[in-house]
């Protein structure tokens, strides 16, 4: 048993001190993404161009960055993260301000992404993929000539409505079926809309955040509330989907990439960001992650069964409409406490 | 030797007053302070957050957690202490293997075992297509309290089998043939003599399942569709979610306090009345 | 003779209840498509993509060198933590206990954040080792409650004895009470690797960059839809696992034959 013990612990530290060792040489980079956010051969070829080793870690959700990051748990070069949670950290310092003499290829970013709310001047962030909430439903079941939010209130279809566990989205979808700001911190309207959502609560299948795509393709549900980017590899793998934004207008999100204001290698990031910008990266990207592109370049040379897919192409009209999330912190606990009575019914 | 024997748990005092205790005030300090708007912490001792848990809405959570989680222990309980106790009477050769069968589940990552068990019980999932080819009716298996109470059961009942089996094994066999002898049936043989010698690990059986059953929140997630808030989920989503971490830490000391006093009752009935709850 | 029956049938029940997810794991490892739930066809190319998948395979070395580290380091400090604690009394023993139950009691974020909030004030760098750190933490509660039953079990005579018989203390150590206690250390070896193997919050609050586990991959993948290639990554580790139960069982039961063995519990 002892034996056993004591060659394993020393093949342990040979090993724990081989790593340790192995890529001290060379300057790193750390990157954070979203999960399936970015094909990893880009990563490699920028390596091996600028003889530096990439140590790219992935997370889920954008609170568990913000607190790594604004506990300085962490120290990353580079993140790529959503919009709301951009604000917070450019509004709390935890963002440098960008280059953009470094990053050229910041020309080919199209104007709806630029100037928003979350970094109005856009000297902290560039966009990288942006989408929108909508429904994805079954075409053969489910009738979407209302083309409204109304849709997930439809009692024909109790028990086959998949609404989001997260919070704001589905306050969205009530909010904006009832015609308000999904930002409202008016405890009127949001009584209004948590009145909504429990009435809506014995027709829904389940909140899920992630994993509805999969459950549509298994056509074990009618429709479900999703993020556009998540609709469009849904509809390609089973063709009765299909997607609409409601006319009463949804939200735009845009992940963007930012580098914390905690990096030593400003320089080398921007140069990623630049390389990231560029029309072949980012083809490369969309062929990968399939979400739409904010690169007036690169959507022109989109093939046309993407350019077809209306997740993918969104609408000018739709994109009018649109209201972006901000960042909850100021008033997270009005949505959190009705979500909260919502769940604990 | 041993009055000197106390000092090898010196080091290890040291080392959980750092890493256990040091961290344990700093939850129990955030719990007794209030939330400033910028998310800093004004040295402001307030009870604010322990009176916001008790009302309805969140008191109502805590119940729903521990009336599953008492569900779950006891259909582990049903069904593991037979097993235990097959287990103790197989020969001894093959107990291992089949101890180790028992483990070798949990080496498996529990997010990957539970979406398998989303592909099972799915409407259009493996047990509904065998229902339908068989030509049974399809039944509405996931996203629903039963889901998440099977899921419970499912990942924690190794941990009332090993205990159980544990007390069984280190039963005295001659006691069993002694009672046979003196005329004893098989039904009374177990009501007096195995039970009881078995009650220890029955205790810890309890409690180790019981326990992370409470806290639990990938299981109603995932398997109970999200529809019913559990304690865990509600402590995750405040920690990480709200940013509320003072309100976080007071519901998980109330957790703790609620858990620490059931185990010191659970030791009133522990035979052997040793100083502290037992896992196996 | 229906009782060895009944057993056998009951047990057959519960390990399949054990393995159905993990069956399904493993034959949708094999699934053409990504999908969770629909079989579309046989195919290698899982095993192939993971052969490729740097990342993944650099998940799975961390989590089994974490696994393996803290599992004997938890053992071995664990081990002599029981030892000590055993000889304590009073009250002074309970406050040691229930502190140490503490990781055991709280969920996971609770410890997670709170360790990263003492690793920021003892100003260390994140990385390998805090996260090391942590999993030792949590797993080594789990030795001592595994060992202290046993060592309350032993006949303190026998150490005496030793001793009277001319043992030094260190002698009677490993020679009476380690042996006396082994199924207790192995138990609590198995838990504190268990436990390292599938955690995921306090891992992900007290690692550093480039630094991760398969349980923290898996999460992060949650959002995209989970790759059957982690199903190869899991079918792979557990079919050599169980090989290697096979194996060491042939080798144990070879053992026992040739020994005359009082000892026949874990």
């Amino acid at each position: 048993m002892k034996k056993w013990f004591l060659i394993a612990a020393v093949l342990i530290m040979v090993l724990i001190a081989a790593t340790g060792c192995s890529s001290e040489e060379k300057q790193t980079l750390n990157v954070l993404n979203y999960d399936i956010y970015i094909d990893k051969s880009l990563l490699k070829e920028f390596e091996e161009a600028n003889n530096i080793t990439i140590k790219y870690d992935t997370y889920s959700t954008p609170e568990e960055m913000y607190i790594k990051v604004k506990s300085g748990a962490s120290k990353y070069d580079l993140i790529i993260s959503s919009e709301y949670m951009i604000e917070r950290m450019i509004n709390e310092n935890l963002v440098n301000k960008l280059n953009f003499d470094n990053i050229p290829n910041y020309k080919y970013i199209g104007e709806d992404f630029k100037n928003h709310v979350y970094d109005p001047t856009n000297e902290y962030s560039v966009p990288y993929f942006w989408g929108t909430l909508g429904i994805l439903y079954n075409k053969t079941t489910v009738d979407a000539s209302s083309v409204s939010w109304a849709m997930l209130w439809d009692e024909t279809h109790a028990q086959r409505i998949i609404m989001m566990d997260s919070q704001r989205d589905s306050f969205a979808a009530a909010l904006k079926l009832l015609g308000y700001s999904l930002n409202t911190v008016d405890e009127n309207e949001l009584d209004e809309a948590k009145a909504l959502l429990i009435e809506q609560r014995p027709l829904v299948m389940a909140y899920i955040t992630d994993g509805s795509p999969d459950i549509m393709i298994n056509e074990e549900a009618d429709m479900a509330l999703v993020w556009s980017g998540e609709a469009v590899s849904a509809m390609t793998e089973n063709e009765n989907l299909d997607f609409v934004i409601p006319k009463e207008g949804s939200n735009i999100w845009i992940d963007a990439m930012i580098i914390p204001s905690t990096t030593e290698k400003q320089e080398l990031a921007e140069k990623l960001i630049d390389f990231l910008c560029s029309t072949d990266a980012t083809l490369r990207n969309i062929d990968e992650v399939w979400y739409s592109t904010v690169h007036t370049e690169a959507i022109k040379q989109v093939d046309e069964e993407l350019l077809s897919n209306p997740a993918f192409n969104i609408p000018q009209d739709d994109i009018d409409k649109m209201e972006m999330l901000r960042d909850p912190k100021e008033f997270i606990e009005l949505y959190s406490e009705r979500w909260t009575e919502l769940m604990a019914e | 030797m041993k009055d000197r024997t106390k000092y090898l748990a010196y080091p290890y005092v040291l080392w959980i007053i750092v890493f256990i205790a040091l961290p344990a005030f700093l939850v129990l300090l955030y719990s007794i302070t209030s939330k400033e708007s910028n998310g800093l912490t004004t040295i402001h001792f307030t009870l604010e957050n322990f009176k916001k848990f008790f009302q309805p809405m969140y008191l109502n959570i805590l119940w729903d957690s521990i009336y599953l989680a008492a569900i779950s222990t006891v259909i582990c309980l049903i069904l593991g202490y037979p097993a235990a106790l097959i287990i103790s009477n197989t020969h001894v050769s093959n107990r291992n293997t089949l101890l180790f069968l028992c483990i070798l589940p949990m080496w498996m990552n529990m997010l990957l075992r539970t979406y398998a068990w989303m592909t099972i019980l799915g409407n259009n999932g493996i047990l509904n297509n065998i229902f339908a080819f068989l030509g049974l009716p399809r039944f509405n298996m996931l996203y629903t309290r039963g889901a998440t109470v099977m899921g419970m059961v499912y990942n924690f009942i190794p941990f009332m089998i090993l205990p159980i089996y544990t007390a069984l094994s280190k039963m005295d066999k001659s006691l069993l043939e002694a009672a046979d002898d003196l005329g004893a049936d098989k039904k009374t043989v177990f009501k007096k003599v195995i039970l009881p010698l078995s009650m220890p690990g029955v205790i810890s059986g309890i409690i180790m399942v019981f326990m992370p059953a409470v806290s639990t929140f990938i299981i109603p997630q995932l398997l109970g569709g999200n529809k019913n808030m559990m304690i865990g989920n509600l402590v995750e989503k405040l920690f990480i979610l709200n940013g509320d971490w003072n309100f976080g830490s007071a519901i998980s000391i109330v957790m703790m306090l609620i858990i620490l006093l059931s185990m010191s009752i659970m030791n009133k009935f522990d035979i052997d009345k040793e100083g502290g709850a037992r896992l196996w | 003779m229906v009782k060895k029956y009944l057993s056998k049938i009951y047990m057959g029940i519960i390990f399949i209840f054990l393995y159905a997810p993990i069956i399904v794991l493993g034959v949708f490892s094999f699934n053409e498509s990504k999908s969770r739930g629909n079989w579309t066809g046989f195919s290698l190319k899982w095993y192939i993509e993971l052969f490729h998948d740097h990342d993944i395979r650099l998940a799975f070395y961390y989590t089994i060198s974490i696994a393996i580290v803290t599992a004997i380091v938890s053992t071995i400090l664990g081990t002599i933590a029981a030892i000590g604690i055993n000889s304590m009394k009073g009250r002074q023993k309970s406050l040691i206990l229930n502190v140490n139950y503490l990781p055991v009691v709280n969920p996971d974020i609770v410890t997670g954040i709170s360790l990263m909030i003492l690793y920021i004030s003892f100003n260390m760098d994140f990385g390998f080792i805090t996260m090391l750190l942590s999993h030792i933490v949590f797993s080594t509660p789990y030795v001592i409650l595994s060992i202290l039953p046993k060592l309350k079990q032993l006949d303190v005579h026998m150490t005496e004895a030793a001793m009277d018989l001319g043992a030094t203390p260190m002698y009677a150590l490993r020679k009476v009470i380690i042996p006396e206690i082994k199924p207790g250390i192995v138990t609590g070896f198995l838990m504190a690797f268990t436990l390292s193997i599938d955690d995921f919050i306090i891992s992900y609050f007290t690692k550093g960059e480039g630094v991760t586990n398969l349980s923290i991959v898996i999460y992060s993948m949650a959002r995209r839809g989970v790759r059957p290639t982690i199903n190869a990554l899991s079918t792979i580790m557990l079919t050599v696992v169980l090989l290697l139960m096979i194996l060491i069982n042939r080798r144990t039961n070879g053992h026992e034959r040739s020994n005359k063995t009082n000892q026949s519990e874990v």
